[in-house]
């Protein structure tokens, strides 16, 4: 059977078509204002028997197309556990929230935590700092790990942050500092978060964040176990309904 | 709503237009909210009317009997003893609100991060949206939470208000502290009302108020059966509407609901097909038109079974105790109920925990949710426990901190969606 998931987040869309249990098909696309129109337009490029869309806008798309909808929270739990069946513990960060989320032997979800009350933290906050820093998002992981553990970030709020940020670029201190200041202020706060639902190895990162060098590589210092990124990070939420379209 | 009123909202010094608006948002709620539930019981008709006119027939009701010589009381915590009140032939109506109309007013007397409950009554004050507030005589206020035994203070300011200590624990010395208070409070109700506490009455009243709480606490044990009777929104407005309402009438209405529903129960009917997942809620008061969660749980496709809440079983399980024949007597069977009620300003609070627990397997809940209202610290700190508590018991937890703004609906819904789909 050929299935396909789709996951509508707040900044990007991913769509993966399986067949059985492999890919035939992927794209990703920043969200547009009109994301039904987008969706309509991703969808025409390909086929499938079955199809469940998730993600923050999956509402709107289940009501236009007559979709089945599942949470990101059951859609990462099917992908990763999937994709690693030992995973216990997964750590989502997208562009808007957090989510950490518990997982047993057969990938059923026990428990979750999500923040979804302000950019901090997020990938949003990450391009706020980068900018703030006169860098590219895709260059701060480097920059962070090159910079040395002496600087603190107390605000988690990506306005106060970024307040910091320039204030401390205005003392005068190096960038890579600042930089590793950033990413160690989202780790401790997001290791609180994982230690709230409870760490159980093997524990998987994923979301576009995973993509930061910095954060996976401190975090699973401060963690004190290792982090284990998926090849596609931002993919394990379209690649899981893809996976329980087979079931619906 | 009609013209009919306006004239009485103008003398009770309303802002017009405001209220206008204010009526409008309610009135659209309500619609969204309740009259699209399919399957409703017939004694719903009268909730509807009573929500209609909670600010028109309801308020009129109250003016008459202030013209007749009446004392009106505004309460905010189901710890301020009713009886009393009523015994001394006055009148109670629950100041909780539970919209954000007035926010703006309010935040400049308080800071932002106050709990909405507060805001709200605050600001309905402020901003002259509520027409209970404006007919009470007195308003009554505790010191249960920091925030509103501090905003009483500011309160006292614009209208007259009367604090009463409630305490913080249950120890003997609490106990005599708050037995102390009741005195304290019934002179001062014989004052304002010219009136004698007298044992007849103060006995009739007692009973008037355990009867209405056993009428709602047979309708809560009629949401034990499966399929649910009747939707956690309907009870919530049950509930909300208790504080408002005449109690004879109100009694009245809730005995009808109940053999309507028992009826419903032996024919095996209800309002979410066999097997809809049944949620108990748990935490802070939900008033008036505070409708957000159980809109978003039951929108979710499960069923509210109960609330573990002042707005519901906090308010009504326990009963006052009607062997007392003198009055210090009946005013000692009333501290030894009211100091039953296991809110989450005391400390320590074990009796919530069993409570919660109680009512979880009683109803055949498949989960409870925690509600706590943003920046409500009693409750949101207690959460833990309630949640240590349910993890030993296998009881699925969900916990929920929001405010009454609309806008984290939709992160709201995916966490009770996920919520759902883990159990
Ligand atoms: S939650 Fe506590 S403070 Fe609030 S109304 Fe109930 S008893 Fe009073
Ligand atoms: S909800 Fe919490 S903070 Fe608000 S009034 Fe009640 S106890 Fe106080």
């Amino acid at each position: 059977m050929i299935t396909a998931g789709l996951d509508i987040g707040s900044c990007t869309i991913e769509l993966v078509v399986l067949d059985e249990d492999r890919p035939i098909f992927t794209r990703r696309s920043e969200t547009s204002f009109d994301y039904p129109e987008q969706v309509r337009a991703l969808l025409s490029e390909t086929e499938y028997d079955r199809i469940l869309v998730t993600g923050y806008g999956r509402h709107l798309v289940a009501r236009e197309f007559g979709m089945g909808h599942v949470t990101e929270i059951k859609a990462h739990a099917a992908g990763v556990h999937h994709l690693v069946p030992e995973a216990r513990t997964i750590l989502d960060i997208g562009g808007q929230d957090t989510k950490v989320i518990s997982l047993d032997k057969q990938g059923k979800v026990t428990a979750f935590e999500m923040n979804d009350r302000c950019s901090a933290g997020t990938g949003r906050f990450f391009e706020v700092m980068a900018q703030a820093l006169a860098c590219r998002i895709g260059e701060l992981g480097d920059l962070a790990l090159s910079g040395a553990d002496r600087l603190r970030i107390s605000s988690m709020c990506t306005v106060f942050a970024e307040t910091e940020v320039v204030a401390l670029r205005a003392r005068g201190e190096a960038p890579e500092d600042v930089a590793h200041a950033v990413v160690v202020s989202v780790v401790y706060r997001v290791s609180s978060m994982i230690r709230r639902v409870g760490l159980r190895e093997k524990a998987v990162f994923c979301g576009g964040v995973a993509r930061n060098k910095a954060v996976v590589q401190i975090l699973a210092q401060e963690l004190g176990c290792g982090l284990f990124v998926p090849e596609a990070p931002d993919f394990t939420g379209a690649m899981g309904a893809a996976i329980l379209a087979r079931g619906s | 709503m009609n013209k009919t009123h306006e004239a009485m909202w103008k003398e009770l010094d309303l802002d017009l237009g405001a209220h206008e608006a204010l009526l409008t948002v309610l009135g659209r709620f309500y619609n969204d909210i309740y009259l699209s539930q399919s399957g409703r019981l017939q004694g719903m008709e009268y909730l509807d009317f009573v929500m209609g006119e909670v600010h028109g027939l309801r308020i009129r009701e109250i003016q008459e009997a202030r013209s007749a010589g009446r004392k009106v009381m505004g309460l905010f915590c189901v710890f301020v003893p009713e009886e009393l009140i009523l015994a001394l032939d006055g009148i109670c109506v629950g100041l909780c609100a539970g919209a954000e109309a007035g926010f703006d007013a309010a935040e400049r007397h308080l800071p932002r991060n106050t709990c909405p409950l507060i805001k709200s009554f605050f600001g309905f004050r402020l901003a002259r949206l509520c027409p209970y507030t404006s007919s009470c005589d007195l308003v009554i206020g505790e010191t249960t939470c920091d925030g509103k035994k501090k905003a009483y203070e500011l309160f006292g300011d614009f209208q007259p208000t009367y604090v009463m200590e409630v305490p913080q624990s249950k120890s003997a010395a609490a106990r005599v502290l708050f037995r102390t208070e009741m005195d304290r409070l019934r002179e001062t109700l014989e004052r304002l009302t010219g009136r004698i506490l007298e044992p007849q009455r103060l006995r009739d009243a007692i009973r008037l108020v355990n009867r209405r709480r056993s009428a709602l606490n047979r309708l809560a044990a009629l949401r034990a059966a499966e399929p649910a009777p009747i939707s956690g929104r309907d009870a919530l407005l049950i509930n909300q509407v208790a504080f408002y309402d005449d109690p004879v009438r109100f009694t009245e209405t809730v005995e009808r609901l109940c053999a309507e529903l028992e009826e419903r129960v032996q024919k095996g009917e209800g309002v979410a097909p066999p097997r809809t997942k049944r949620i108990l809620v748990s935490g802070c008061p939900m008033a008036v038109p505070n409708w957000k969660l159980p809109y978003v749980i039951e929108g979710s496709g499960a069923v509210i079974v109960g609330e573990e809440s002042c707005v519901g079983a906090r308010h009504t399980r326990d009963l006052v105790s009607e062997q007392a024949e003198t009055v210090d007597g009946m005013l000692d069977a009333l501290c030894d109920r009211y100091l039953r009620i296991d809110c989450a300003t005391f400390t320590p609070n074990p009796e919530r925990l069993d409570n919660i627990v109680r009512m979880a397997r009683e109803l055949h809940a498949d989960g409870v949710i925690h509600y706590a209202l943003e920046f409500c610290q009693p409750y949101a700190i207690e959460s833990k426990k309630v949640e240590n508590r349910l993890a030993a018991e296998g009881i699925p937890f969900l916990r929920v901190e929001t405010g009454y703004s609309l806008e984290d609906i939709e992160p709201l819904r995916t966490r009770v969606e996920a919520f759902l789909e883990t159990i």
